[in-house]
Parts: C-alpha cells; structure tokens; sequence
C-alpha cells in the first residue's frame, strides 16, 4: 500500500542545536503508528513538524521532506489547510475553557464557515460517537467543557481534532496526564478509529505502543534507530539499544 | 458519507476569505498600535521643538518674569516642587514602608485584608479628590494655604505606591532567608530590620522613585493646597509653587511668553520623570 | 564567635527579646493602620465639607440640573453626565486600540521589537496629565476647529434637522470632542498592560490547539486567545474607567468647564473633576464650596467602587486561572 506520509531526511533544529537527525520514514494510512523513546530524544520534536506546529516555535527550523499524499507539506503550501488535514491532541486535556461541550467539538467546522445548526449538530454527535463519549455528555452538551472529567476531556479533543475529518491524528503523549481507567478506554478507542484516520502517538509508555500500534519506530538522542511493525520491535529488534529500551534496561 | 463532502466543498470555498480576513485582521493590529503610539512621539516631538529652545540659564536661576514681560524662568516651581516632595515623601514613604512591611512580614494579622484593601482602594481615587482632603484637613484648619498642604495631598497619593511595591519586594525575599535568621535566635524584628530590610533595599527604593515621579507630575491636588507662587518661597508654612502647577497657570494663560515658559517647563518635568522612571527600571533589572 | 557568644546571650534573653518584638510590631502596625485611618479621615472630610450642600438639597442634589453662582443654586446633574459621556466615550475608542497593541505585542512583535513597543505604551502613563492638557489645548484643539469647520461648511449636515446637534455653538475647539480625544489617548496603557498580562497567561496549548484545528492566526486570536482572556481584559477595562472618572488636568484644560448639561460634540460642558478644578478657588460662597466637595465625594464613592471591583475581577483571573 502506498504511504500516506513520508518523510524523507528531515532535520530539525532550534536554533543551532539539532534536535532530530535525518528521519527517513513511511506512513501506512489507516494504521496506528508509535513514535516511542526516553525523554528528549526528538519523537515529540518530530511529530510536531508533521503539521507545522513548529512554524509558531521561535528559533525551530525544519529541513528536509515530508509530504502528504504525495504533496510536500512544507512546499507552498498553506499551512492552515495541512493543519487541517493533519490533527492533533495534545499531552494534557484542553478544552476552550470559554465553551460549551458542542462549540468545544464544533469550533473547527466553526472555522470553516459552516453555522447550520443541523449540520454542526449532526458532526458533534458523530464525533462524540467516534471519540466514545456521546453516551456520557449527550445530556450536558450546552453545559461548560471544563465541567468534565479529565478523561472525559481527552476524549472531547479527540472529537474536536476529529470532526473536521483529518486524515491522520497525531496524538502527543494522550493518556500521560489521565488515570489508568480513561486511559484504557483511549487506547480501545484507537483500534476502532484506524479505520476512518491514520494514527501516529508518541508515548513513552512502551506497554501502550505494543497494545495499540500496527508499527513502532525508536528514537534515541535525535536518531531513528529503528522502525518496524510492533510485534517485530518487541520480540525480536535488529538493533541492540532498541532491545535493550524495550526490554526495559535503560529510558 | 455525503456529509463530508459539502464540509470539504464549504471549507475550499471559505479559505481564500479566510486569509483575506487574516491579513486585514493582522493590518489592523499592527495600525492599532501605531495609532497608540503616535501621540507619544507627537508630544515629545513637540515639547522638543517649542521647549528645548526656551530652556537658558534664566529657566533655572529666576522666577517668572511679570505677565506681559519677557525673561524669567521657573526657579520657583522647581524649588517648590522639591519641597512638596520632601514633605510628601515624609509621610508617603514612612507610612507606605510601614504599611508594605505590615502586610509581607505580618500575613496571618488579622487586619491584613482590611489594610490591603484600603490601600488599594485609595490608590484609586482621584488626585483631585486628594487635594480636597488636604484642603480640609490643613489649609482650613491653619487658615493659610501652604506648602504643608500641599505635601500632604502628594503624601496621601504616595502611600499606595509605596505599600505596594515594598510589600511585592519583601515578598521576594525566600522564607529560608527569614528562617536562617530566626534560627540563630534573632528576635522576629531583628530579622526583619537586619536581614529582609536590606536584602531588599534597592527594589524599595525603586519603588520610591517610582511613586516620586508618579506625584511629582500632579498638578490636581495642588491647585487648593500649595496654591502656586510666582515668587521664590523656601517657607513650607506659605504658598508655593510646582512645576506642573506652573505648567497648568501658564499653559492656559493669554500671554505667548508665559505659554513658552508654561512648554520649557513641560519638557523639564517630563525629562525628570522618565530619567526617574529609567534609573528604577534598570536599578531593578541589575538587581 | 568563641568570643562572642557569651556576650550575645544575656541580651537574647527572652524578655529583652520580647520586647523589641513588641515594640517593633507596635511601630509597624500603627504604620499600616494609618492608612486605614487616613481613609476614614478623608472620607469625613469629605462628608463634613459636604453638609452644607446635603442639607441645603438633599439626594436631589444628584439630579439638579442648574449650576449659577450668580443666583447660588447648585446641582451637579452636567456634570455627572459629563463624566460619564467622556468617560464611556473615550474608552469606547481607547479599548479597541489597547487590545490590538496588547495583540500585537503578544501575539505579532518578534523579541526584540515587544519589549520597545511595550515599554513605550507603558510610558503613556507616566506622561503627566498637565502635560496631555498642554498638548491638546496647543495641538490637539486646533485639529478639532478644523474638523468642526469642515463639517459646519457640509450642506447635507447643516441643512439636515437630524444631524443639527453636530453642528457647533461656537468653533473654539474647547469641549467635549477635544476631551474625549485626550482621555482616550491617556486611559489607553491602563488597559493595554492589563490586557498584555492576560493573554500573556494564556496557555500556548490553548493557541496549539485552535491551530490544529485549521485557523488562521487572527482565528486563533478571535477564537481562543481573546475569549480565554475576556474577563482579565475586562478588569483592564474597568482599571481605565476609573483612570477616566477621574481624569482632572487635562480635560479641565480643554473642556471649556461650562456648568451645562453637554449638547454637541464640539460644544463646551464640565465634568465633575474639572469643575472642581476651575471653581473651587474662586468659590463665591460657602454653599458652592460645599457642592464642589460634595461633587468630589461622589467621585470619591464612585472610584472606591469601581477600583474595587476591578481588584476583585483581576485577582480572580490571576489566583483562579480559567475563565
């Protein structure tokens, strides 16, 4: 199957420090994908540069290629329109704390012009349905985002990156911040997404990426060690310090 | 899924004005602020070509020339507006150090939220309102509008500046530093006179400085209580002048010469206050 | 230190020490209640200079809307009005311009270009009133008969009876225009830093999130940043008010302080500060000097209010966070 994302030799640096050196990687769509690593070594750097979040970082300067169906998203390109095709749910929960529920999952249909009620309605449900939060919030729809559960937060920007129908979600860390049992329902909720969107996640939990990822590529100090599918990385890694992360003796 | 269709037709048609609006929105943000900033430059620039000429030895050696007349200067004002100072500083800066040390040193007072509340509330009223307080409190009482008056309608304007920045200073203080103190067995006003005191010294007097060129460009409460004085006056128990006191006389007075004198005087104090202002905020930032 | 400490000992007993404590304690606390004293010495003051006017008219003093020393009849209704036209007036054109040089520091200046345009809107504030008054009675008040003289020679405006209140009394250039005009330019920094703060606090997560989401930078501004600050910037707001209610020099100098209830844009009126300003020394009898303090008392009650729930609006945002 062709690749829906490709990076081809990228180089991030801020300022003069490189932070990721020379990643070569391909992108299956309608798969999830773990972006894994111990800390500071580059893969939140990395999935940052997939839609241009570090073109609001002062000093942070991508190179290199990284094209979306064949586009090359850094070419010329609104970045608006790639962020829009690419989204995104951040480390910690945030809602638009000035928001109900429903302009929480709508403010990116908002964006786009579109005020039909029916329709704005009809994307929330679908989106909250998607996101498996539908059931605990279609009764409080109009009440103040920052009311729910952290979980139940998650979840909501989930379903906010995902009614504008992205086609890939990039998820930073998206349970580091939950309990155990909002996590668990995250990481269910993966599994049944990869059909409508490709999925990348960075985690440093690697029971996590080999619960819910088709493939996994290792980071280490600004370098892909090694990118492969799942089961392959953790029961039989060709690279050595991949081993040795994975089966937990050092990160 | 016919819905994401029409949401991808609407959201290719919508982007072109949504960019235009971006640019617009972003042009007047930037116009914005230069509409802020232009008095700024139009004031300086004028206060520069009409007052930097005006400005001669007379402007600070002689009083005002007779209505009418050419020559003279403003000796008087600036005379009378150290004065005001000296006298509002003796009651802004005891009263206002105080009140700061009360509300950093002494939290769990009970008078704490009743202190810091009037004091916040009187930095927020009027100057003017001030001067009328001053006025009922000592011109009426001494029957003689004076320097004394004046002084203390800046002094009352001082203390909230004053209570704040020092209570913000001494907050700065780490509580290990007043802890090590207590320690060695130093009594509690030991600690705080020898230790928290000076560490703190220069971002007190920042904040002094701070609130003396804040009053020393009021002309409002002045207007009943130092009077204003065209003559040169060293007797705190009289009339006298100030320099945005003389400013305000001047600048709406019909004679050219006194509206120069009013323009000179203008660009002196506000070369004051900013090098005042200046000196704190780079006091502060050495620190 | 081997020496000493049999000589520090004595002097550390616990009564001496004590008692130090105590009268350091004393000193400060007599210090920190004159504040609250001179607060209640001010405001008897002010109802004490006040009587004669309350007694002479009552609450509806408030209301009254003639001002003659001729005939000794006082009312401060123009100038309750006064106020409050050039207060909300001016803020209506100072807060659009302070949020957009709030935004624009934030949100659009690189570093090395914030930090100069910040420090000089601050320095706004710190211009003197009586220097603002010089300007606009010297630069200002002319621009203003130009501008009253071109719309006094349009036909369409003079000749129409619904536009009829632009056209001026006199063309002096003293009134109420000039006045707002000042007090906009002067009340702007209050809400600007207030506001720069704020949006300042607003978690970049907040921005990224919006950003994700497809906007535009002015989306993301309108959308998330502005939204998220509201009611920060709603205290700055409420901060200038008060700057404005009691704004005296400068307006006292361009106003033209005619004790009139305000009837055109170009034509003179008085608030309350500037009629203190201009008539309290020249105060023909006691019962005009009383109404002028009983005018600064309303002030006074007036800016204690507005202050306060300004305070109470921003120490919300600051120890609360959200919303």
């Amino acid at each position: 199957m062709n690749p829906i994302l490709r990076a081809r030799q990228v180089n991030i640096y801020y300022g003069d420090k490189r932070a990721v050196r020379d990643i070569d990687l391909d992108i299956a769509p309608n798969t999830v994908n773990a972006l894994i690593g111990p800390s500071g070594c580059g893969k939140t750097t990395f999935l940052r540069a997939l839609n241009r979040m570090h073109d609001l970082t002062p000093g942070a300067r991508v190179e290199g290629t990284i094209t979306l169906d064949g586009e090359d998203i850094y070419g010329d390109v609104d970045p608006v329109s790639i962020r829009r095709r690419i989204g995104m749910v951040f480390q910690k929960p945030n809602p638009f704390p000035t928001m109900t529920v429903l302009d929480n999952v709508v403010a990116g249909l908002k964006l786009a012009g579109i005020r039909d009620r029916g329709t704005l309605l009809e994307v929330a449900e679908r989106s909250l349905r998607q996101a498996a939060l539908w059931d605990e919030v279609k009764d409080r729809l109009n009440t103040p985002a920052t009311g729910l559960s952290g979980g139940q937060q998650q979840r909501l920007c989930i379903a906010r990156a995902l009614s504008v129908e992205p086609e890939i979600l990039l998820m930073d860390e998206p349970t580091s911040a939950l309990d155990p049992q909002s996590t668990a329902r995250i990481e269910d909720l993966m599994s049944d997404l990869k059909k409508d969107v490709t999925i990348i996640i960075v985690t440093h939990n690697m029971h996590q990426a080999a619960r819910v990822s088709d493939t996994t590529s290792f980071f280490l100090i600004g370098d892909l060690v090694e990118h492969g599918p799942t089961d392959q990385i953790f029961t039989n890694p060709r690279d050595e310090r991949t081993e040795s992360y994975v089966t937990g003796r050092f990160g | 899924m016919t819905t994401t269709l029409r949401h991808a037709d609407r959201i290719a048609t919508s982007r072109g004005a949504r960019r235009i609006r971006n640019v617009v929105a972003s042009v007047l943000i930037g116009l914005g602020t230069l509409v802020v900033l232009v008095p700024l430059f139009l004031i300086f620039w004028y206060l520069l070509s009409r007052g930097l000429g005006a400005i001669d030895l007379d402007f600070f050696t002689r009083s005002p020339a007779p209505p009418g007349e050419a020559g003279g200067g403003l000796l008087n004002a600036i005379v009378g507006t150290f004065m005001l100072l000296i006298i509002a500083s003796l009651i802004g800066v005891t009263i206002g150090i105080g009140g700061g040390i009360f509300l950093a040193e002494f939290p769990r007072h009970r008078l704490v939220p009743l202190v810091r509340l009037v004091s916040d509330v009187l930095s927020g009223i009027p100057a003017i309102v001030l001067g009328l307080v001053a006025y009922g409190l000592i011109v009426v009482t001494t029957r003689q509008f004076s320097a004394w008056a004046g002084g203390v309608a800046l002094g009352l304007l001082m203390i909230p500046i004053v209570v704040r920045t020092t209570e913000e200073v001494l907050k700065l203080v780490p509580t290990s530093v007043r802890e090590a103190g207590l320690s060695l067995g130093l009594p509690q006003w030991r600690v705080t006179l020898s230790i928290v005191l000076p560490a703190a010294t220069s971002g007190i007097v920042t904040g002094v400085m701070l609130a003396v060129a804040r009053v020393a460009g009021e002309a409002a409460p002045l207007l009943f209580t130092a009077l204003g004085n065209n003559l040169l006056n060293l007797d705190p128990s009289k009339p006298v002048s100030a320099l945005p006191l003389s400013i305000y006389v001047f600048a709406t007075s019909a004679y050219p010469e006194q509206q120069r004198l009013a323009i000179a005087g203008a660009l002196v104090l506000i070369l004051i206050i900013f090098v005042a202002s200046l000196v704190a905020r780079v006091a502060t930032r050495r620190r | 230190m081997r020496e000493t400490t049999p000589s520090v000992r004595p002097r550390h007993a616990a009564g001496a020490s004590s008692r130090g404590d105590g009268l350091f304690r004393g000193v400060i606390l007599a210090l920190a209640l004159a504040i609250v004293v001179v607060f209640v010495l001010a405001l008897y003051q002010l109802v004490a200079g006040s009587l004669p006017s309350i007694e002479r008219y009552g609450f509806a003093f408030l209301f009254r809307t003639t001002w003659n020393n001729v005939t000794s009849e006082f009312g401060a209704l123009p100038f309750i009005i006064g106020t409050l036209v050039t207060s909300f007036a001016a803020l209506l054109i100072a807060v659009p311009l302070a949020i957009a040089s709030a935004v624009f520091v934030t949100e659009y200046a690189p570093r090395w270009l914030a930090e100069p345009v910040g420090y000089l809107v601050e320095l706004l504030a710190a211009i003197p009133s009586v220097i603002y008054g010089l300007w606009a009675l010297f630069v200002l008040k002319p621009l203003v008969v130009q501008l009253g003289t071109w719309i006094f020679y349009q036909p369409w405006i003079v000749q129409n009876p619904s536009l009829k209140w632009l056209v001026p009394s006199n063309l002096a250039g003293l009134g109420l225009l000039t006045a707002i005009l000042i007090l906009a330019i002067m009340v702007i920094p209050y809400t600007a830093s207030v506001a720069r703060d704020v949006i300042r606090l607003v978690p970049q997560d907040q921005r990224e999130a919006m950003y994700a989401l497809g906007a535009t930078k002015w989306e993301v501004i309108r959308s998330a940043i502005l939204p998220f600050a509201r009611a920060g910037i709603f205290g700055g707001v409420i901060l200038s008010l008060g700057r404005a209610l009691g704004e005296t020099l400068a307006v006292t100098m361009v106003i033209g302080n005619d004790p009139k209830i305000v009837s055109g844009l170009f034509n003179p009126t008085a608030t309350m500060s500037s009629i203190i300003a201009s008539e309290f020394n020249e105060a023909v009898n006691n019962l005009q000097r009383s109404s002028l303090i009983e005018i600064g008392l309303l002030l006074f009650v007036i800016s204690v209010i507005v202050n306060y729930v300004a305070r109470l609006v921003i120490a919300r945002i600051t120890v609360g966070g959200t919303s």
